[in-house]
Order: C-alpha cells, then structure tokens, then sequence
C-alpha cells in the first residue's frame, strides 16, 4: 500500500498547527505522537472509557473516535489549554483540593468532561453530576470527590 | 561516611511532629490536573518507533504460519520480531528460581498456551503502520481443545497458595464441631475470574545504549522489575535504569514485568532504534495477571447461644497450564471468626489462561464474599442480628495462630459505622423493607480485614547547610498518593517543614523502596525514610553537642529534639540552633544517613497483624425487573497510624467501590468452546461508573498500634474490598430474600 496523505489545519488551544496526516490518524494519536500534546490520555481507543475526552468546538468529544481530519477548522481544546497565565481552571483547582482522583490517568479526560457538563447545565444536584460524568471511567474509585469536585466547581463558575 | 539505623528503632530524639496526620493535597496533584504528569506512554525519544503485538486468537495449540511479508510490505513496517529473528535472551523465559519469578512468553517458540498470548511484533514508523502490519500477519493455528472452567480439567492440591501459604490448614476437628453443632449451615459460592484493567494499559519506551537501557515503564517494584530484565539479558542491574514516577493504576498487575513490556525492550534491541510498545485494551486480558475463579463452600456449625462450633472453607481456584499462582481464598476464614475448629483447604485446575496473579486484595476478596456471605446465613439460621453474631464470635486472639492481635479496634469499627448507618432499626427478616417508589430495599454488612504487611525498603537522607532536606528512594506511586504521605514522613523524620524537603522517587537509582503492594508500601518505605531521617539528626546532633561552641553542647544524644530546621535541647528548649549553623560551623556543606524498613521478627511471631473494618450496605432492588442499585455504603476501618487523612479516605471509598464492583459488575466471560474471552473491553466488561455509586462513607476510627512498626503504619489500599463485597450480596439478600451465591449477582438469579 502506498502512503497516502492529506494536509490538516489544526486550532488546538489557540494554537495553529498544520500537519501532513495519513486519513487514519486519530485525533487522540495526532494530540499525543505528532504534536506532543501528552496530557490527553488513551485508555481504551474505543470510546469506551472517557479518558481522550477533548472539547471541540466546546463540545466534550472522544478523541479516540475522531479522525484528525474531521476537526479541520474547528477549535480543539485539551487539559493543556484550560489553564489561564499559569491560574488553574476552577475546575482543575476543586479536583485538586476535592483529591478526586489518585492515579491520576483519567483525570485530563475527568476534567475536560466536567467542565461540558457544567457548561451544559447539567451540574445541577449530585445525582444528575453522576449521570452526566458517567461516560468517564475512574478505575480507582474517585467517584465520591469527583462529585463533589464538579459541585465545588459549578457553584464558583457559576457565581 | 553513613551511617545505617536498623530496623524499627525507635529514634533517639522525640520530633514533635507536624506533617504526620495532615490532610494535605497531593504534591503531584497539580501535574495531574494540568495534564503534565508525564505516564510511561508520554515519552518519546528521538527516532523512537512504534510497536504493537500480535497476539493469539486461540486459547492452545501451534502458529502454524504468519504473514511476515506482508506486514513488512506495508508502508511505514520497519520489522516483523518473531520467533525466528527474536534477539537471544540470556535466561530461559521458562525458568522459575523462586516463586516471585513469573514465566513470561518472550516469543520463545511457536506454542499458544492462552488467547492474547504474544506471537510476533510489529515495528513501524508510525502506530497506525505498526497496527496495521499486526492485523496483516494474518496466523494460521493448529488449535487445540482449550481447557476451560473450574471443572474443565484434572483437579489436584497445590503445594501453596498465594504468597507460600500452606495449600491445607486446621485447628481442632471441623467434623467434631458440626456434629456438636445445634444449627448448621452449608454454601457454595462462585466468583469469576477478574481483570485488574488500570486505566493505564501497560506501556513501556525503551532506548538501548550499548548495554545499557533506559526504560520508561509503570512498575509497582522498580528494583524487581530491574534485577528480571538484568537476568533475561544478562547484563548488570545497575545498567538498567527504569522510571516510573506516575503509575496509571496498578492493583497488582504491574507488580512484576510482563511479557509484552520485555518484549518492546527486544524490539528496540532488533531493530536498533528506540521504541514504545503500549498494550491495547484487549491485549490486558491475558499476559499481564488477572484475579481466578473460584468456588468455594463453606461449612458452619453453630451452638444454641449462635456461637461457632466449626468453620470449615474449601476452594477450588485455578492456575495456567504452565506456571503457578494460587489464589489464596479460603484463608481469609484463617483471621476473622472465633472457633474451637476451623478447617481451610484448596485445590485447583489447570486452564489455557494467563497465568493469575496478585489483584487487590489478592484471596482476601474472594474470600471475604464467601466468608461474610456464609456468616450472614449463619446468623439468619440462628435467628441472630448478623452484627450481634458477629460481636457473638469476636475473634480475641487470632483464630487460626492463637497470637494477640498487635491491635484491633474493630469493634469500635462495628459501632461506628452501624451508627452511622442506621442498623438498629432493621428488621430481622428479609424482603420486609420498600422505598417510597415500591423498591425492594435490603440492609447488609460485612467484617473487613486485611493483613498488615510489611517488605524490604532503604532510604536516603541528606542535610544541606542551606537548611534544607533530601529524601530518596524508589517508592512507586500507583495512586495510592507516595509523593504526599512519603513527604509528609520524610518531613517528620527529618525534622524540617514539608516545603524545606525535596522529596525524590519513582526511579529505579534510587534506594530500593520494595514493592508498592500488599497494602505495605507506606508502612516499609515510610520506616525506611523515618530510619533514615533519625539516621542523619543522630548524625547532625554529634555534631553539635561535641562541640563547645555550640549551645547544645554536652546536651548528649538522647536529649535532643529536632524540629523545624532546628535542634533544641529536651531539657531546655530555649537553647538550640538551626541545622544550617551546626553544619557551617563544622565546615560542611551536608551530611548524610541512611535507613532500612522491614518487618520486625520478634513481633512478627508473637503478633498476629491485621487491619479491620467494618461495612454496612444499603441496596434497592426493582421487585419486576431485579435491577440491583447499591444506595448507601456506610465503611469504619481502623487501620493504625493515618498519614493522610484526605488520601486513606480516598484508598477507602476506591476499594469500597471495587467491593460493589465485585458483588455487582466485573465478570470477564470466557467463551466454552474457543477458551477466548468474550468481554474483553471495558464496555462489556463492567467496572463501575460514577451513576454506580450514589453515596460513600468511610469513617477513619483511631488506632495506636505500638507493634506493627515504630510509626504505628498498617495499610489501608486493599481492606475496603473486603467487607464491602459481602455486604452488599447479604444486603440483595435482605431485600430479596434470594441468597446470592454467584457474582457477580445476576438479574436472572433474583427473578428465578
């Protein structure tokens, strides 16, 4: 088979990226092995576990099923670009201080998921944070304090 | 020079210490939230390759033929590591020379002994060249029957179980008991075969420099994972440098190398280059451990006052066709139930499997369902409160061994969390209680427990004349929060504020910090940075109070108190000096020590060591459809000396949530025919998401233990499995008035 290649314009976090990309590649492979943007993770590459979760377009989307070449000329925004001057997103700073998480690794994907989910209004009462955070698998257990983070964190986003 | 304390010594001045028992935040959170953390599969050196397995689709037999020229054909493929071209290995693969030494399929010969076994590598510029040659190896098999299921072979008693326990176990006569007994009680209970499945898959990137490599790779036992790689290729340890300072999760499954993780370091070697191999998900179901099947029965006789006359647990558990891991399930009747007999037995089968392996709460969790379960039948069949029997066959010393318990404040436990929770207005008989929308709702508990052990660990602690601190070694952090409670350790034991202290880990040229498992880690790398510490202040203090020009002179060893970068005398705490001015005063930029954890002989035999909890469980059950949803969870653990209340907290609700997980979700299925396992990803093979776990609370109930170690450390990352696992099956029970005797528990079993 002969390599075939396509060029990609890429906005990710503000950035401008353009890139040569066989049609295959993944949005979540583009992010990590061409532009080194390593803090989304691969947990499962097959949109079963929430830890590739990016925002295009503002929208909470998995990385992992999307081709790189479907968000041409769209926004992208990873865990890297949700920080502002070096200040922790109020998210990103009730994760931390809620401990709602331990290893750490589904924890880009947690948070990308958490702030859709307060964006989308559905960061109402706990019990409707679970349902809209279930997409995102945490093998530890932080399921308690990632409650309670996203609480923490709606109430000042919306304050 | 250094100088080495030994282990459990207590040290030679009282520290007034202040980062021990704060609840602090994760030092490493910031990096975590911000996406920084650097995991194994992050780095990528120069001219780095990509490579992805091939694996078996077959559960036994032969690769009869692969495709070679066609994956090297594809574009980007820049080779194909079979058995033919594999770089030779220094160690047979199949060589055991003890029991921690795992045999690893290395591409060794063309035999399958499990499905996803390894069968060749793909090397390629790009993942998606190296994924694609994969798929185009297209093997031929010559496929066997596969052996499958607890009966699907010969069965025969193992000559241990898990970490060398005896495969068979008494005290008193089981058979004279229940014959004496007023009520008996016998039950079989099933559990699956489980899969650790850390978010993580494992991953490792290898660059060879001659003989040396450098190797980034998630590693729960840095130091045992180098001396396997030294031995597979024949060169020394200390040419192999490993880092591992962010763990994915662990559980267990990165305890030891892998096959997959060995074979990328042979990919690298073949073709010369540096090169990163990740498993994919459904390569985790196979060569890196999983938690067997079991079946287990237990026997109780029980005396008119519901006292037990005779505890009697077998298992049947299973192992691979060609290596030995024995899940030690029945041994968790050895700790928990007071009785003048109590019997533990195994046997096992061999199946065309991966071999198992160590996963949280390794035979504690399997156990502990059964055990709790057959308790809860116990004490219905006695008419009883099941805490009340409970409290009726309290454990005083340890059932099995006789030996005091170092501590055990589980009937604190008990109290707490039966408050909490509610417990005394529940009605004795099941399927008593509705909600408000006409749910069948259940109460049930369980007793936690699990051993507190302690490994090897050493450390390194320096003094620098600026006032700051130093503490090294290799601990590995899995999730478990290493970087805080070490810091906050380090930081006591060197008698500075936690911000003067750098704190080094994760890296295998560090002091061996042992393994991160066992729930052990905290107790023996924290004596190993605790000695360490005393190690460098009792050098620090000769120092000052040998000289006259210090404030502390003569004050002599023993009446020193270090604190906050300062020394003061124990009896006249208005005179001291910082650190800095007795090390600038001596002419030294830093001074060093060093300190070793490990367990203490002499209380190891005359203690029995265990952590203990208890858990209470609230489900609701739709009475149509038998959808079980687990409403309230309600743990009290005691578990020693708490080093972090904030991180324990989240070790509790993270096994507590494992614990529903077991009674409600994970099951990996295996198909009968093929011997393939046909859920293996993690959308059909279930682990718990947020909407699984409404409410959580784990209570932390004060422990002084003055025996486990000089710190007082038990273990907390395992117990919340146990006790929560059977509480939430006694509680089914309760709604339902349906014994659960399989899991996970099944819609169909409560509707049959």
């Amino acid at each position: 088979m002969t390599r075939t290649t396509v060029p990609v314009h890429l906005d990710i976090n503000g950035d401008h990226h353009e890139l040569q990309l066989e049609p295959r590649v993944t949005l979540l492979d583009a992010l990590r092995d061409r532009l080194g943007l390593t803090g989304t993770k691969k947990g499962c590459d097959h949109g079963q576990c929430g830890a590739c979760t990016v925002h295009v377009d503002g929208e909470r989307v998995l990385a992992c099923l999307t081709l790189a070449a479907q968000v041409e000329g769209r926004t992208v925004t990873t865990i890297e670009g949700l920080a502002r001057e070096g200040e922790m997103h109020p998210v990103q700073a009730a994760f931390l201080e809620q401990d709602a998480f331990q290893c750490g690794y589904c924890t880009p994907g947690q948070i990308m998921s958490a702030v859709a989910c307060i964006r989308e209004g559905h960061a109402g009462s706990d019990e409707e944070i679970r349902e809209y955070m279930a997409g995102n698998l945490c093998r530890c257990g932080a399921y308690p304090h990632i409650v309670a983070a996203v609480r923490q964190a709606a109430l000042e986003v919306q304050s | 020079m250094t100088l080495e304390l030994s282990l459990n010594q207590q040290p030679a001045h009282a520290r007034q210490g202040s980062s021990i028992g704060q609840p602090l935040t994760r030092r490493d959170g910031f990096l975590k939230v911000t996406g920084a953390a650097r995991y194994a599969a992050d780095n990528h050196p120069p001219g780095m390759l990509y490579a992805v397995l091939a694996v078996s689709s077959i559960a036994r037999g032969r690769v009869a033929a692969l495709d070679v020229e066609a994956a090297k054909a594809h574009h980007g493929v820049v080779e194909v590591m079979t058995p033919k071209n594999r770089p030779a290995l220094a160690a047979d693969p199949d060589a055991k020379d003890h029991p921690f030494m795992f045999r690893l399929d290395l591409l060794q010969n063309d035999q399958v002994r499990y499905p996803n076994q390894s069968i060749a590598v793909v090397i390629a510029e790009t993942l998606e060249a190296a994924t694609e040659g994969a798929a185009l190896l297209s093997p031929r098999y010559e496929s066997l029957p596969a052996r499958v299921g607890l009966d699907g072979a010969e069965s025969f008693v193992p000559r241990g179980v898990g970490i060398g326990s005896p495969a068979v176990h008494h005290k008193g006569d089981v058979e004279v008991g229940l014959k004496s007994a007023k009520t008996r009680i016998e039950a079989t209970y099933e559990t699956p075969a489980q899969y650790h499945n850390a978010m993580e898959p494992h991953a490792i990137v290898v660059a060879w420099d001659g003989d040396r490599l450098s190797i980034d790779t998630p590693s729960q036992g840095l130091a045992m994972a180098q001396g396997r790689i030294a031995g597979l290729f024949g060169i020394a340890p200390e040419n192999i440098h490993i880092r591992s300072p962010f763990l994915g999760g662990g559980f267990g499954s990165k305890g030891m190398i892998s096959g997959p993780q060995v074979l990328g370091i042979l990919a690298a070697r073949l073709v010369g280059r540096p090169v990163k191999l990740v498993l994919r998900r459904e390569q985790m179901y196979g060569p890196v451990g999983h938690r067997a099947p079991t079946r287990q029965t237990l026997r109780m006789g029980m005396d008119g006052e519901g006292r037990l006359t005779a505890i009697d647990h077998h298992a049947r558990t299973a192992s691979s066709t060609f290596d030995d891991f024995f899940e030690p399930a029945a041994d968790a009747s050895h700790t928990l139930y007071a009785s003048p007999a109590i019997a533990t037995s195994h046997d096992a089968v061999r199946l065309d499997t991966g071999t198992p392996l160590f996963m949280r709460a390794p035979g504690e969790a399997t156990g502990s369902i059964a055990l709790e379960s057959a308790i809860d039948e116990a004490a219905h069949a006695c008419g009883m409160d099941p805490l009340e029997f409970r409290l009726r066959n309290y454990a005083e010393v340890e059932p099995m061994t006789g030996k005091p318990f170092s501590s055990k404040a589980l009937r604190e436990c008990y109290r707490q969390a039966a408050e909490t929770f509610g417990w005394a207005s529940r009605p004795l008989q099941p399927r008593l209680m509705r909600d408000a929308d006409g749910f069948l709702t259940g109460w049930g508990m369980g007793t936690a427990t699990f051993p507190a052990i302690m490994f090897q660990a050493e450390a390194h602690a320096v003094l620098r004349a600026d006032g700051s601190g130093l503490m090294e070694t290799g601990a590995q952090d899995m999730g478990q929060g290493a970087w805080t409670a070490f810091a906050q350790i380090a930081a006591d034991g060197l008698g500075l504020d936690i911000d003067r202290v750098e704190f080094r880990a994760g890296s295998s040229d560090l002091p061996n910090a042992g393994i991160a498992g066992g729930s052990g880690h905290t107790a023996t790398a924290g004596m190993a940075i605790h000695n360490a510490g005393a190690a460098v202040i009792a050098r620090l203090a000769d120092l000052a109070t040998g000289n006259e020009a210090s404030p502390l002179f003569g004050a002599g060893n023993e009446g020193v108190l270090a604190r906050g970068g300062r020394l003061y005398r124990r009896d006249d705490e208005s005179r001291g000096e910082s650190y800095a001015e007795i090390l600038t005063r001596a002419g030294l930029t830093e001074i060093e020590g060093h300190g070793k954890g490990a367990p203490d002989p002499a209380s190891q035999e005359t203690y029995a060591k265990h952590a203990h909890g208890a858990v209470f469980a609230e489900v609701k059950v739709d009475p149509d459809f038998g959808q079980i949803r687990v409403t309230r969870l309600v743990g009290a653990f005691a578990a020693g000396r708490v080093i972090n209340p904030r991180l324990v907290r989240s070790q509790y609700y993270g096994g507590m949530i494992w614990g529903i997980s077991f009674a409600l979700h994970e099951e990996a299925i295996t198909d009968r025919r093929s011997g393939r396992i046909q859920n293996a990803n993690l959308a059909e093979y279930h682990v718990p998401v947020n909407a699984d776990v409404p409410s959580v609370e784990a209570l932390l109930v004060h422990e002084d233990d003055p025996y486990v170690n000089a710190l007082g450390i038990k273990g907390v990352g395992e117990i919340g499995i146990t006790g929560t696992a059977g509480a939430v099956a006694n509680a089914v029970w309760h709604a339902t008035g349906v014994r659960p005797r399989r899991f996970p528990i099944r819609i169909e079993d409560l509707l049959g």
